[in-house]
């Protein structure tokens, strides 16, 4: 860590195990999200692990200079292992002063603010973002240290015989910020220049210009001195393999691929467009190859009924959204639980309700999701805990539909779905088995809704099979699939299929501790997107000598085996979610188990230290 | 090809639920002639229906079938073909759930040209729910939700489907059953997507639905019949003729003063316009096939692109999940 009041540059190259958080912060048109990308690329490479938080506002252009205008991207990366994107920045790069008022009471006491000065000449700015006097000079940063860079007219400079016009030159300014944060931590440029050479290669006046600022800024850093010597992080210890940098949005995309070159199965990802998912179809789109279609639906209805359609036909129908979506697509689930059909619905939650925050991150669609539905309708959910999670969470969604005849829900959220973190690519043995069980044997059919005796699922016969011609539909059916009003047989279908949901906790790894043990004071239940944060919280409260265990749950339906025992085992249990209690009502409903909640829904990840001190505040004691 | 399967093997053990009188049965009867005589196996043909009586359908056809949501079959119906090009997919619908609820659905699945083929039940009424007025229940009619008569205007799904892009658009009626077995034929065979408004009869809610076309009289004074290359005329001998006004509209000619005028139907015009002014035609009333022109079907065009995608692939799936900037770690 940057220890705050230290001067930068008498501090020595850190020992291994440092941390540093960076938040680099302009206007949405600054390119902020690309120089974070890229930098978190160059970083990942550099062999750090790292999380990152992207947050930007819903407007893609709000008023240039105003307080919503500001969009921020903010990595922690460190030579051991990264949980969470960080509470507090260590060093903020601000590229005008709406994005240094916005940011600056999440910068640590003493932090390092490099501020872009020639935003900071104009009173315009400056009385945009709410300053009456610059603050640069007002003594109001005197808690910081602040280094000045002109960093527009620094890359005005450098651009000054580029022959591109002033606008297009001010949106390289970026590229210089990211140039001088490269050269502050030691990244290596090459990534981030090849980058620029694909990414521009039919405009290689921008690609040059975009160059020659990345450059020039990394040589300012190494000129300035603004800092006696680059901050090197070590590269963290992580297991031998293949490693990338990977969001949640495209572990999505890549599980999809998978999914389809695993199974041979068609995959149709039908979608519409809603943030934050729809970079899911963006990306899945341009992986055709591996056998996967994409279609953008006139409306979130139409998206989960092409998907479902494209299962009757004997692929696999594939619809991602956002909450509004998932309330709309819910008498179409309604249906796929009826007839019985496997789907993959990919909710990647935002802050409601209704339009909300779409931006930010939230975790509230978890009862939608598990009982959003009219009649009796249950069916799986599942939630990823990281970025790369999402990959295998995926695959183990489909998996279940395929196997069990059901649609199933990934709750992804924001968070995750922007968020890029380390990845380890996967070798082909450590795929799963993905087998479809298709039945096309008219003598070993028996009835649309005879089941198979270990899995409870009926059969799956693709339409333009032979002798196996039959209907199925939302009226309620008998075992044989003929339409039936029978009271008997419509109580014993509604057991039947919760039955057959119920089931899948026999395949599921049963309920395990992350950390701690049995016996400890406390048990902290969290699950999905939270488990960085509640991780880090955890091992840091223990490290201080707190007994407190943690325990994430990744199957919210069917729940694991065996977790009211375990939860049985502790004196409290505290169920910390982003939303108001969701998950807390479940357990107590579900299992009659005594929690308490630590909730937040402010939109952004949990801040660890909150965490920690209601866990210090339970158990008390300790050695901090 | 081989025998394909007779009217016959079509049916299936249900009992059929429509009301005795139903229009439904008579389209039944011709979906399943029509079918017989397409040479397809059974196997190949998926019926995809919504709510409603019209959405019965599927339970009585033994094909491969989908009963779903209110107003949502052509998105299933999407879905299925996409996947499976190879299936004749057909939604059988009416006038509430593909033109209310459903409305939005049903004018993307005939702008996307997506090979399904689309059987418009139109009774004017909401018969399921008891007789409520539906979207093509005429203005004034008094129904159980309008004591005071429709407020509004209706649609003419054969206009609105032209205004969508159709690139097959037809009209027929339940009792006319050879011309309805036509038409199924020629939607069976259409490449992209194929709608056929079916003018049908609810002799419990709304009887005499179309009594204009379909009583003796009515039909002799009021059918238009649309012949490819044939001139627009009707009534008793084909005494009344079709022009242009000169106006933008049509204008009743006598074939025997003025030949030349009588237009001739040409549906497969590259432009809808004089297809759109049949549509708009209260009296006479044409049946036969508005519009069937050739555009490629959405089915097809991303099956290729898919091959061709396949073929310019540089590595496999190790290739894409590693992505362009791996790093490793020994």
């Amino acid at each position: 860590m940057i220890t705050p009041g230290e001067p930068l540059a008498s501090r020595p190259v850190p020992e291994g195990g440092s941390r540093v958080t960076i938040r680099i912060a302009g206007d949405s048109g600054d390119g902020i999200q690309l120089a974070g990308g890229r930098f978190a690329g160059a970083t990942a490479l550099a062999g750090n692990d790292l999380a990152t938080l992207p947050d930007f506002p819903a407007e893609i252009r709000a008023p240039a200079g105003t307080l919503p205008g500001v969009s921020g991207y903010q990595i922690q990366f460190a030579s051991t292992e990264v949980l969470t994107p960080g509470d507090r920045a260590d060093v903020l790069v601000a590229f005008n002063p709406a994005a240094l008022r916005v940011n600056l009471p999440d910068l640590r006491p003493g932090g390092v603010v490099i501020v872009n000065s020639t935003a900071f000449e104009d009173e315009t700015g400056l009385r945009k973002a709410g300053y009456e006097t610059n603050p640069l000079e007002d003594g109001s940063l005197d808690g910081y240290r602040v280094h000045p860079v002109a960093i527009g007219r620094l890359t005005r400079e450098a651009l000054a015989d580029s022959g591109l016009g002033a606008r297009q030159v001010e949106r390289c300014k970026n590229f210089f910020a990211l140039g001088l944060l490269s050269w502050m931590f030691a990244r290596p440029l090459e990534p981030t220049l090849r980058w620029i050479e694909r990414r521009f290669r039919d405009r290689p006046d921008l690609a040059e210009a975009n160059r020659r600022a990345l450059t020039a800024g990394y040589h300012f850093g190494d000129t300035a001195r603004l800092f006696e010597t680059p901050l090197e992080i070590p590269p963290a210890e992580v297991a031998a393999g293949v490693w990338r940098a990977l969001d949640g949005n495209e572990a999505i995309a890549l599980a999809l691929a998978t999914l389809a070159e695993r199974s041979g199965l068609d995959v149709l990802l039908a979608s519409y467009p809603i943030t934050p998912a729809s970079t899911v179809l963006h990306r899945t789109s341009r992986l055709e190859a591996f056998g996967v279609t994409t279609f953008q639906a006139e409306d979130e209805i139409g998206a989960v009924g092409a998907a479902l359609g494209a299962s009757f036909a004997g692929g696999l129908g594939v619809t991602t959204t956002s909450g509004p979506g998932l309330a709309l697509k819910g008498e179409f689930l309604g249906l796929a639980v009826m007839t019985e059909l496997p789907l993959v619905v990919i909710d990647i939650q935002r802050g409601g309700p209704s339009t909300g925050l779409p931006t930010r991150t939230e975790q509230a669609d978890l009862l939608m999701a598990l009982f959003g539905r009219h009649g009796e309708a249950p069916l799986p959910v599942l939630a990823p805990r990281s970025p790369g999670d999402c990959f295998w969470t995926v695959l183990e969604a489909a998996r279940i539909a395929l196997r069990s005849m059901t649609p199933v829900v990934v709750l992804s959220e924001g968070y995750l779905a922007n968020g890029s973190e380390p990845f380890r690519v996967p070798g082909e043995d450590e795929l799963p088995e993905i087998r479809p069980r298709r039945l096309s044997d008219p003598q070993r059919f028996e009835g649309t809704y005879v089941r198979d005796p270990e899995t409870l699922a009926r059969p799956w016969i693709a339409p333009g099979t032979p002798g196996l011609e039959h209907r199925i539909g939302g009226l309620e059916k008998d075992e044989l699939g003929r339409v039936s009003y029978d009271p008997d047989n419509h109580e014993r279908m509604v057991a039947a299929r919760a039955a057959k949901i119920a089931r899948i906790a026999d395949d599921l790894p049963p309920a395990a501790l992350e950390e701690g043990e049995p016996g400890d004071d406390l048990l902290v239940i969290g699950w999905g997107g939270t488990w960085g944060a509640i991780t880090e919280a955890v091992r840091a409260e223990r490290a201080a000598g707190r007994r407190v265990a943690s325990l994430h749950l990744r199957h919210l339906n069917p729940l694991p085996r065996g977790l009211a025992e375990l939860a049985g085992r502790f004196p409290r249990v505290l169920v910390a979610e982003r939303n108001c209690g969701q998950l807390a009502l479940l357990l107590r409903g579900r299992l009659g188990l005594d929690v308490e909640s630590f909730t937040r829904v402010r939109g952004i990840p949990f801040v660890v230290a909150e965490l920690r001190e209601r866990i210090a505040a339970i158990v008390g004691g300790g050695v901090s | 090809m081989g025998r394909g399967p007779t009217r016959k093997e079509f049916a299936t053990d249900q009992d059929v639920r429509w009301c005795p009188g139903c229009g439904d049965y008579a389209i039944l009867a011709s979906v399943q002639t029509a079918f017989a005589k397409l040479g397809v196996p059974r196997e190949k043909f998926v019926v995809v229906s919504g709510i409603g009586c019209s959405s019965r359908f599927p339970y009585y056809m033994n094909t491969y079938g989908f009963h779903t949501l209110h107003g949502r079959a052509p998105g299933v119906a999407t879905g299925i073909k996409l996947t499976r090009p190879d299936l004749s997919v057909w939604v059988v619908t009416g006038d509430g759930d593909a033109l209310a609820i459903g409305a939005g659905h049903l004018l993307h699945a005939l702008r996307r040209n997506v090979g399904i083929r689309i059987l418009l039940f139109n009774n004017r009424i909401y018969g399921l729910t008891k007789g409520q007025a539906s979207p093509t229940s005429e203005t004034g009619k008094t129904t159980p939700s309008t004591p005071g008569g429709v407020a509004d205007r209706p649609f003419r799904p054969v206009a609105l489907a032209l205004a969508a892009g159709a690139t097959f658009v037809a009209r027929s009626v339940d009792r006319f059953g050879a011309h309805l077995q036509e038409m199924i034929e020629r939607a069976a065979r259409h490449e992209g997507a194929a709608l056929i408004e079916i003018l049908q009869n609810c002799n419990i809610f709304n009887d005499g639905a179309f009594a204009e076309v379909t009583g003796r009289a009515g039909r002799e004074e009021n059918v238009l019949y649309l012949e490819h290359g044939r001139p627009l005329r009707f009534g008793p001998d084909g005494s009344r003729g079709l022009a242009l006004d000169g106006a933008g509209g049509l204008v009743e000619v006598d074939p025997g003063q003025a030949p030349g005028r009588v237009l001739v139907h040409d549906e497969r015009a590259p432009d809808s316009a004089v297809p759109d002014l049949l549509a708009r035609l209260d009296a006479p009333v044409p049946l036969g096939v508005f519009r069937d022109v050739s555009a490629p079907a959405l089915e097809q065009v991303l099956r290729e692109r898919r091959e061709a995608a396949r073929r310019a692939r540089d590595g496999g799936l190790a290739e894409l999940l590693a992505g362009p900037n791996a790093w490793t770690v020994p």
